[in-house]
C-alpha cells in the first residue's frame, strides 16, 4: 500500500468522478482523462483509487496509464513546455530548438526543473504545421521558434 | 432574421489562433459596433481555409477579398477603409511571388486553383457553431433524402457505385464495408468515426471536426441508418480541444434540431451519439486497437478476422470509418453517384485532402481531384521549395509511407499509383523535403516514432523495429557498415511480413523506400563517413577558414560550449574535441569564414 498524500478532499473528487461515469470498467480512460485534469498527474496513489471503485486490478490501470501517451505518473511543471516533433516541425529544425530547451532548463524529456516551474516534453503535431517548428507553453502557443529565440520564451515565465 | 449586407470571415482553426485569429474577431466585433455596422456587417468565425501559411486569413463576402496575415490592430484598417469606404486594403493582400501583384479573389491564386473541394466544401465558408449555417448549404438534405426516400440497401448501392474508398489510409470500398456491416446480424449494432489522428503532420481530420462537424454527424447518422445501429460514437484526440468542442456544440444542435435522436424525420429511426477519447497512441488509428481503446484498455490490435464489421466494440458488429471518409458522404448522396464517380481516376474517384507541409512555400490543408500530379500540387498549389532550395523528395503517409522523388513527379497520385511507387496514401500527409535533408536521418526520425509508438504486443514489431532504429543511428553516426545494409533490407521484410497489424506492417517503408530512392546517401554515410546534406552531426565538422576570418569574435561569443579560441582581429579556431556541433557559429559568421567539413 501507498502512503496517500493527496487530500481527503481530492480522494472524494476522484470517487464522484468514477461515480459520475457509474463505476464502469470500460469507461477507465474517461475517468483517467478526468483525474489528470483535476490532480495534474497519475500517481499510484491515485490509481489505487480507481481501482478500488472502478472494481479493476490496480496492474490493470497502471497497464493503461503507461501505454498512453497523454497520462503521465510524474507531476507537471506550473509552465508545462512542450515542443511539436510532428515531421513539419522536424524538418524545420525542432531538434535543434528542443536541444536548446534541454540545454537551458537542464532537464532531459519528460522532466520537471527542481524548483517545479518548467516540465519539458515532446507531441506529436500540434496542427500548425505552417508555423513549424512550434513550441507550447501551457496553452499559449509559439510559431516560427528558432533556437536564437527559445531563451526569450523562457524568460517570459521566470519572471511571472 | 436580420438581412446583413457584408459577412467577415474569419479563420478559427488552430493554425490561425495560435496567430491571435481570436483576438482579431474581437477587435473586428468591436469595430464594428463603435460604428454601428452591427445590423449590417457580420463577423463570424469559421474553419480552416487551408491556407494556413498565410495565416490568419480574413474573407470579406459578398465581394470575395481573401485577406492574408491580418494581425488584431488590423481590424480598424479593414472597417473604416473597406467596409465602410468599400477599399480594399492593398496591404493586406496576397501578393502572387512571381508577378508581384496584388490578388484579392482566392479563385485566382495558385494555391487555390487546382483545388476542388468536396470534404473540406463548408471549411471556411460556415460557422461551424451554427446549425443554421450548415442547413442553408445543403445540411442534413442527405439524411433527410436516405430516411425518407431510399431504403438502407438503396444507400449502400448508392455509396458503392460512388466508389468512396477509405480515407484513412486503407482504402478500403466503403459501400462494401457498410453492406458487410448491415449483413450481421445483432441486438445492436455500432457505427464509430476514427478521429484519431496520429500521423505526426497530419491534421486534416482535425480540420474538418473543427469547420464542418455536423457533415460527420450527418453521414454517421445515415451509415447507422444502412447498418442498421442506433449509437454511434466519435473517438478522438484529447490532443484536439478545440474539435472536441466544436463538435459537443454540434451535437447538441443537432438533438436539438430533433436530428438526432428518436425519431429523426417523423420516421421510425433513431439514432445517438457519444464522445470517447483518445489519449495520445498512433495505433490506435488501427481498427481493432481503437476498438480496444474504447472498451477501456490497452490499445493493442487483435487478429482479423474476426473483422470489426462482425464482433467490434463490446463485440457487437461495428462500422469504422474515418472523418474525411464521412464527410464525403452526405454530398455523394446529395449530388449522386455518378457526379462523384465522374471525378477522380479510374480505381479511386473523388478528391483527397492533403497537409501539405515540410520545405514548401505554401503550407496548408488543401483538397485535390485524384489523379493529380505530385508536380501539380507542390510546384503550383505548394508554390515550390522554401528559399529556391531544390525539391529532394516529398513523403507521404507519415510513418507508414515512403519518400517519392524527382523522378516521380509526374505520376497522378490515387491509391494504387502510390503503393505502386513504394509509398502509400495513408491519411494524406504530405512533407516536402529539400537539398539539406539526410534521408537516412528521416528514416530514423520516422523509425524513432515507430518504437515509440510500438504497443509491443508481437515480436516483429516490438523487437524489430528497435533493431532497425539500432542499425540507424549506427549510420547516421558513421559506424555502419555495409552488412548492416543488408541486415537492414533483410529485417525489413521480416517485419513486414510478420507483423501483426497495420503499423508493423508498414513502418519498415521509411528505410526501404529511402534505401530504394537514395541508396548512395547510405553509403556515402558508411563507405565515405560524410552526411551530403550536412546533417548527421557526428558526421560533419565546423571549421573555421582562416583567410576569411577577420577575428570579429562573433563565432566565440556565441559559441555555448565555448569551444571555439582566438584573439580579436586574429583568426579563431573551433576546439573539435569540445565543439557540440549546434551550428550557432556558422549562423553568426557574417564573413562565410565557418564551413563545414
Amino acid at each position: 500500500m501507498a502512503n496517500i498524500k493527496i487530500s481527503e478532499q481530492k480522494v472524494l473528487q476522484i470517487e464522484a468522478i468514477c461515480k459520475e461515469f457509474n463505476n464502469e470498467k470500460g469507461e477507465l480512460i474517461n475517468v483517467l482523462h478526468k483525474t489528470q485534469s483535476l490532480v495534474g498527474y497519475l500517481p499510484a496513489e491515485v490509481q489505487e483509487i480507481i481501482s478500488k471503485n472502478l472494481n479493476c486490478s490496480l496492474a490493470h490501470i497502471y497497464g493503461v496509464v503507461t501505454f498512453y501517451s497523454f497520462f503521465t505518473m510524474i507531476p507537471k511543471g506550473e509552465f508545462p513546455i512542450s515542443i511539436c516533433m510532428g515531421t513539419a516541425c522536424y524538418v524545420r529544425g525542432a531538434e535543434k530548438v528542443l536541444d536548446e530547451f534541454k540545454r537551458i532548463l537542464n532537464v532531459p524529456v519528460g522532466q520537471t526543473t527542481p524548483d517545479g516551474k518548467f516540465s519539458l516534453s515532446c507531441l506529436r503535431c500540434v496542427g500548425a504545421c505552417g508555423l513549424a517548428p512550434v513550441v507550447m507553453v501551457g496553452e499559449k502557443v509559439y510559431g516560427r521558434v528558432s533556437p536564437d529565440g527559445v531563451k526569450d520564451i523562457i524568460k517570459e515565465y521566470k519572471q511571472a | 432574421m436580420t438581412q446583413f449586407k457584408m459577412h467577415l470571415l474569419v479563420c478559427g482553426g488552430t493554425g490561425c489562433r495560435a496567430s491571435e485569429s481570436e483576438k482579431l474577431f474581437h477587435n473586428l466585433k468591436h469595430e464594428i459596433l463603435e460604428k454601428g455596422l452591427e445590423n449590417e456587417v457580420q463577423v463570424i468565425t469559421t474553419g480552416c481555409f487551408g491556407f494556413c501559411e498565410k495565416g490568419p486569413i480574413v474573407k470579406v463576402m459578398p465581394d470575395n477579398t481573401f485577406y492574408t496575415q491580418v494581425k488584431p490592430e488590423d481590424a480598424i484598417d479593414i472597417i473604416a477603409e473597406h467596409v465602410i469606404k468599400g477599399r480594399q486594403v492593398t496591404r493586406l493582400l496576397y501578393v502572387n511571388p512571381e508577378t508581384e501583384q496584388h490578388v484579392s479573389d482566392s479563385k485566382h491564386m495558385g494555391f487555390y486553383r487546382k483545388q476542388l473541394r468536396i470534404a473540406l466544401r463548408n471549411c471556411g465558408f460556415i460557422d461551424p457553431e451554427n446549425i443554421e449555417e450548415y442547413i442553408s448549404r445543403d445540411g442534413y438534405a442527405a439524411l433527410a433524402k436516405c430516411l425518407t426516400e431510399m431504403t438502407p440497401a438503396q444507400v449502400i448501392e448508392e455509396m458503392k457505385k460512388s466508389g468512396l474508398r477509405g480515407r484513412g489510409g486503407g482504402g478500403f470500398p466503403t459501400g462494401l464495408k457498410w453492406e458487410i456491416t448491415s449483413k450481421s446480424q445483432s441486438d445492436q449494432k455500432y457505427v464509430v468515426c476514427n478521429a484519431d489522428e496520429g500521423d505526426p503532420g497530419a491534421f486534416m481530420d482535425r480540420s474538418i471536426l473543427e469547420g464542418d462537424p455536423h457533415s460527420v454527424i450527418e453521414a454517421m447518422a445515415i451509415c447507422g441508418y444502412c447498418i442498421g445501429a442506433s449509437k454511434g460514437i466519435v473517438y478522438i484526440r484529447a490532443e484536439y480541444p478545440l474539435a472536441v468542442e466544436r463538435l459537443k456544440i454540434a451535437m447538441k444542435q443537432s438533438v436539438e434540431y430533433g436530428l438526432l435522436g428518436k425519431n429523426i424525420f417523423g420516421t421510425d429511426f433513431g439514432f445517438e451519439i457519444d464522445i470517447r477519447y483518445g489519449a495520445g497512441a498512433f495505433v490506435c488509428g488501427e481498427e481493432t486497437a481503437l476498438i480496444h481503446s474504447m472498451e477501456g484498455l490497452r490499445g493493442e490490435p487483435t487478429i482479423k478476422p474476426p473483422f470489426p464489421s462482425v464482433s467490434g466494440y463490446l463485440e457487437k458488429p461495428t462500422n469504422v470509418n474515418n472523418v474525411e471518409t464521412f464527410a464525403n458522404v452526405p454530398v455523394i448522396i446529395n449530388k449522386g453517384a455518378d457526379w462523384f464517380a465522374s471525378i477522380g481516376s479510374e480505381k479511386s474517384k473523388g478528391t483527397k485532402v492533403f497537409a501539405l507541409a515540410g520545405k514548401i512555400n505554401n503550407v496548408g490543408l488543401i483538397e485535390v481531384p485524384m489523379g493529380t500530379t505530385l508536380r501539380d500540387i507542390i510546384f503550383e498549389i505548394g508554390g515550390g521549395i522554401k528559399d529556391g532550395k531544390k525539391f529532394k523528395a516529398v513523403q507521404t503517409g507519415g510513418p507508414s509511407g515512403g519518400c517519392l522523388t524527382e523522378k516521380h513527379l509526374d505520376i497522378a497520385i490515387d491509391f494504387d499509383s502510390l503503393t505502386a511507387a513504394g509509398s502509400m496514401m495513408g491519411s494524406g500527409g504530405m512533407i516536402v523535403l529539400d537539398e539539406d535533408d539526410c534521408m537516412v536521418s528521416i528514416a530514423k526520425f520516422y523509425l524513432d516514432f515507430t518504437v515509440e509508438e510500438s504497443c509491443g504486443k508481437c515480436a516483429p514489431c516490438r523487437i524489430g523495429n528497435k533493431r532497425l532504429n539500432e542499425m540507424l543511428e549506427k549510420i547516421c553516426d558513421g559506424k555502419g557498415t555495409m552488412k548492416d545494409l543488408d541486415l537492414l533490407r533483410n529485417l525489413s521484410h521480416v517485419i513486414k511480413d510478420t507483423s501483426l497489424c497495420g503499423l508493423g506492417q508498414t513502418s519498415p517503408n521509411p528505410v526501404l523506400s529511402t534505401m530504394d530512392n537514395f541508396y548512395d546517401e547510405y553509403l556515402a554515410h558508411i563507405v565515405d563517413h560524410k552526411c551530403p546534406s550536412g546533417q548527421c552531426k557526428a558526421l560533419l565538422q565546423y571549421v573555421i577558414e582562416a583567410e576569411n576570418c577577420v577575428g570579429c569574435t562573433a563565432c566565440a561569443r556565441n559559441c555555448p560550449v565555448n569551444a571555439i579560441a582566438g584573439e580579436r582581429k586574429g583568426v579563431h579556431v573551433i576546439d573539435q574535441a569540445s565543439c557540440i556541433k549546434c551550428g550557432a557559429c556558422l549562423e553568426k559568421c557574417k564573413f562565410n569564414a565557418v564551413f563545414i567539413k
